[in-house]
This record gives structure tokens, sequence and C-alpha cells, in this order.
């Protein structure tokens, strides 16, 4: 795929995002709109995967550790084949397994979310299990930048160095804000890529949302033999809509009928 | 107990190639059998509780048995949020082997007391909670929980616990074993009270009591049937357990009684809700918390007399 295909399938992508969380008067839209690019990219070129056998004991696993990042996600894999996008419309309603975070049981979701700092040791499991059974698969996993200010993933982290696991990828949408600040105000990360190379491993960053950057990087994995791999995605919460970008309010706000117009048009422009 | 677990792990896993160990750091002297004839299946993943439980988790996705292991408040407590979102929620083939019932770490303080881990546990649903009463109970439980596809919990005492059955009896998982049979008072043991219970139930009978005794090794799913068949029969029921009085066996079988028709004399025998700030033997310990034998002895008599 070209790269400018696929910023066609992330505008795509976003403008459902938007369109659900108006639709299911639901939160957490920007950090769905930070990591769209991300998803993008591994869905539709990284990754080795079966959209029709989402069960494939060969497939790269993806999970999403930020689990709240649920609308893009669910865009994602509707777009990628695992799951018909008029289940989009249901997102969040009664009955729906669309759930405002992701959800095990929904094709293409490898485990349910949503309290922060699990995803990790869990990929850690899935990655070991796949170096014991000599599986080429990989595992990746991504974090939001505020998850990481809980502690079990630096164990995770230092235990996936210690194994060698370099089938293990991690990629941090660093958009610098949480929940009720900017990340550097609450408890700042700095100096962060030289605390994941403290705990050997391998380190990259990127513009998390220019596919020049992202594809290549993702492309040639792991980094470094016997290391696991972690790429910092420097990101814009809310991107792609004008007045939601790097907003703190974003976070919890559903779009009104208006704001939502306004936002499609912004991205219609893309399509 | 401890021993004879890893004795009987280590037979299922020479059958099993699918099953895994995961320590906390824990097993000198004790997980070496293990580790030393199956090196690629077994994992000291150090001090970091919450990271192995993800960790077994991942690996048990994956299609793995991992068995995870260390002393019971920090398999149960310090990874709760682990076992109840990842293990238990996506009804995972992770077995939760925990150390040291109750007051079997007498000597080393409250933070190595397990008090509460049934009463923790028992809220959260798919999880299974065994709590054998000697070791053959242990030995029949592995076995059981191997064949068992979710995940369950095995609350262990230490070692030096004596054997308590005869080879008549036979153990399923959510069946109560009833180890004597009588028919005015039943005590209903779990975990490490076991010998404690038949102690007491002999000495029962020297006044003239008939004694039933039941060793429910399930807490969950707990054998409804057997306690309602024992409330049917029996005019007095009694619980003992090295664990809170909150949440544990005692609360689980009244809620039973308590939704049934029957009334009989009822008292569970557990720890108060407090906080040990002493050390001692297992048996001084009991004796603080007033579950000794004398004690429970002496206030089963008062309460039947008074009926």
């Amino acid at each position: 795929m070209t790269n400018k295909e696929l910023q066609k399938i992330a505008a795509e992508a976003r403008f459902k995002a938007v369109h659900m969380t108006f639709q299911g008067k639901h939160a957490h839209l920007a950090s769905s709109l930070s990591e769209v690019d991300l998803l993008v990219a591994l869905y539709f070129q990284i990754l080795k995967h079966s959209p029709k056998n989402p069960k494939d004991p060969n497939r790269d696993h993806l999970i999403l550790s930020k689990g709240h990042g649920s609308a893009a996600l669910y865009a994602v894999l509707a777009k990628a084949g695992y799951f018909e996008e008029k289940l989009l419309d249901t997102f969040v309603q009664d009955g729906s397994i669309l759930a405002g975070h992701v959800t095990y049981g929904i094709h293409g979701v490898e485990l349910s979310t949503g309290s922060l700092g699990h995803g990790l040791p869990v990929g850690l499991g899935l990655a070991l299990a796949a170096k014991k059974d000599n599986l080429s698969k990989r595992v990746f996993v991504i974090l939001s930048d505020g998850e990481l200010q809980e502690g079990s993933n630096w164990e995770a982290i230092l235990a996936a160095s210690n194994w060698h696991l370099d089938n293990l990828i991690v990629i941090v949408d660093h958009n610098k804000l949480q929940a009720f600040g900017r990340v550097k105000e609450v408890l700042s990360l700095e100096p962060f890529a030289d605390k994941w190379r403290a705990f050997n491993w391998s380190v990259r960053e990127i513009d998390g949302h220019d596919f020049e950057q992202i594809i290549p990087v993702l492309s040639h994995l792991p980094f470094e033999i016997g290391k696991p791999s972690v790429i910092i995605a420097h990101t814009v919460k809310g991107k792609g809509v004008s007045f939601m970008e790097d907003k703190l309010e974003w976070h919890y706000l559903t779009p009104t009928e208006e704001q939502m117009k306004q936002a499609k048009e912004e991205l219609a422009k893309k399509l | 107990m401890r021993t004879n677990f890893v004795k009987k792990l280590v037979e299922v896993a020479r059958i099993n190639p699918n099953i895994h160990l995961i320590t906390g750091d824990l097993g000198f002297m004790a997980l070496e059998p293990f580790r030393d004839e199956f090196p690629e299946r077994f994992l000291n993943a150090g001090l970091s509780e919450q990271n192995l439980t993800g960790v077994a988790a991942g690996m048990a996705l994956s299609g793995k048995c991992v068995f995870i292991y260390s002393i019971i408040p920090f398999i149960t407590m310090r990874n709760l949020e682990f076992l109840h979102n990842d293990i238990a929620t996506h009804n995972l083939n992770v077995k939760i082997i925990g150390l040291g019932a109750g007051y079997s770490y007498s000597a080393q303080g409250s933070t190595h007391q397990a008090k509460s881990d049934l009463a923790m546990l028992r809220s959260i649903p798919n999880l299974k909670i065994v709590a054998p009463g000697d070791p053959w109970e242990v030995r029949e439980a592995v076995e059981a929980m191997v064949v068992d596809q979710g995940p369950v919990y095995l609350r262990l005492g230490r070692n030096g616990e004596r054997e308590l059955h005869d080879g008549s009896q036979s153990f399923k998982l959510g069946q109560g074993i009833i180890l004597k049979e009588g028919t005015d008072i039943v005590l209903i043991s779990i975990s490490n009270m076991l010998e404690s219970s038949i102690k007491i139930a002999e000495e029962l009978e020297s006044f003239g009591f008939s004694v039933r005794v039941i060793s429910m090794h399930t807490l969950k799913p707990l054998d409804k049937k057997l306690i309602l068949d024992s409330a049917q029969k029996a005019r007095a029921i009694f619980t003992l357990e090295e664990h809170y009085l909150a949440g544990g066996l005692g609360t689980a079988v009244a809620e039973v009684l308590a939704e049934s028709e029957f009334n009989p004399i009822f008292k569970r025998f557990a720890l108060p809700d407090v906080f040990d700030f002493v050390a001692g033997s297992q048996k001084y310990l009991r004796e603080q918390s007033g579950i000794s034998e004398t004690q429970v002895i002496a206030e089963i008599l008062k309460l039947i007399k008074k009926a």
C-alpha cells in the first residue's frame, strides 16, 4: 500500500471514530485520534494476520493496553475485515459487544484492557510462549504515555530484556496529555528514551502521524537481536480535528452535533 | 503439603508437556525437582508478582497450563487485579498456588499470614478455590486441577501435615469428603484445620455425641447439597478455618443455611477481625485467636447444652 492510501484509510477511521463517539455519547475520542495512524500502519502493512481467522496461532498479536482508545481500534479492525462496519454503529449501546474499553471476544481483540499496566505483562507472556514454541510471530503492545506511571509496566520492562524477548515490540502513543494534566506536569517521564535504554531495550523515536517514518521503523524489527524494541511515537492527542488537538478536555467530551459535523468536514478533505 | 504438591506436579508434568511453573523467587529446597527435570518449563520471574501473573495469562492464552507460585499474600493480594482482570475474566488455564495458609508462617509476622485470601477470591467469578486438608487431598487436587481448563486457586499449608485419609475416600472438585459419619453434630473443616477437626470430633464423641466430619476442600464451587444434607440430619453445624470470620468457609456455609428451610445450631470458628502483632507457633496463634481444640470443644459444648 502507498502512504497516500494509508492516509486515506486513517482519515476514514478518524471519521468513523468521531461518528461512533457522538452516537454513543461517549468519551476518550482524543485518545483514539492520536493512535489511528499507528493502528492503520500495523493492520494494513505490518502485521502478519488473517482477519477471517482471528485465532490463527501463527498470527502477530497486537494488544491495545490503552484500552480506552477503543473507537480507533474498532474502526480499524472493521476496515481491515475483522467484522462488519455496521457493527460500529452499536458502539457502547445496549447489548453491544463494542464496549468503551476493548473487550475480549470481539474479533481481533487479544485482551480485555482498561486498567492500565496490564497489556505489557500479558504481552510478555505471549512473546515468551512464542519463543518456547519456536514460532516466528511478533507481539506488539501499544501503551499510552501516562500509562507508564503504572509500576507493573516497569516490572515487565525489566523482565523483557532479561528474557531477551526480541519478538516483543512496544509502541508508546506519546501524546503528552493524560487525564487530569499534561504528563510532564503530573509525573514527567523524562528522560524517557534513556529509561528504556537503561532497561536494555532498543529504542527509536518517530512522528507517530507520518507514515514515511512509521512504516520504515516498523519494517525492520527487531531493532537489535536479543533485545525487545520500543518505538516512542510522538503524537498529538485529538489529531485530525483542529479544535480537539492537544486539548485536555477532549479526553472526556462527547462532540455536539455541530462539532461532529465540523470534525467530519475537516476529515473529509483528506478522503 | 508443599512437598506433596511438588512431587505430584512433577508426575503430571511428565505426562502433560503443556504444564509450566512460574515462581516469584520462592521455592528454595522445594521446587528444585521440577526446575531440574523441566528447566524449559520453569521460570523464576523474580519479585514481580503483577508481571508474573500477566505473563502467566499470556502463556495461558497461548495454550499453556501455567502454575504460579508464592506465599499466599504475594500471589493473591499483591497481584489481585491481575488475577481478576487477566486470568479470571478471560477464564484462563492458570493455577494459583499459595503457600502458608492461615498461620502456617506464624513466626514471620502478619505480612506472611493468609487470613483473608478465601474471602477475597471467593468474590471473583470463574475462579475455583481448593484448600486441601491433608497431603492426600493435595495430590488429588493437583490431578483434578490439571484436568480443569479454567483458573483454580490452591491454598497449601506448609510441610509436616499428617495424612488423614485411609484410601477409602474419593476426590472430586466441588464435593466435600465425609471423613467420619455422625448424626448430632457436623464439623465442616477447610484447609489446614482438618487434623484439629478430627481431634475435636473424637473428644465430642467421648461426651456421647455422634459427630460427622467433613473436609470441605473446595470452597468454590461449594458443595451446597452436602451442607443441606448435614442440616437436615444433624442439629448443630460448626465450621472451622484458619481465616478471618468474614467471607470464608463459615460465611459461605451461613449463606446456604440462611437461605434454606433449616435452622440448626450454627457457629463459625475462625480468626477474629484483628491484625496480629505477636509471633509464635501456629498452635500458639490459634490459641490466641480462640480456635485451639480445647477452646472449640468448650464453646461447642456450651452451645449444645444451651439448646
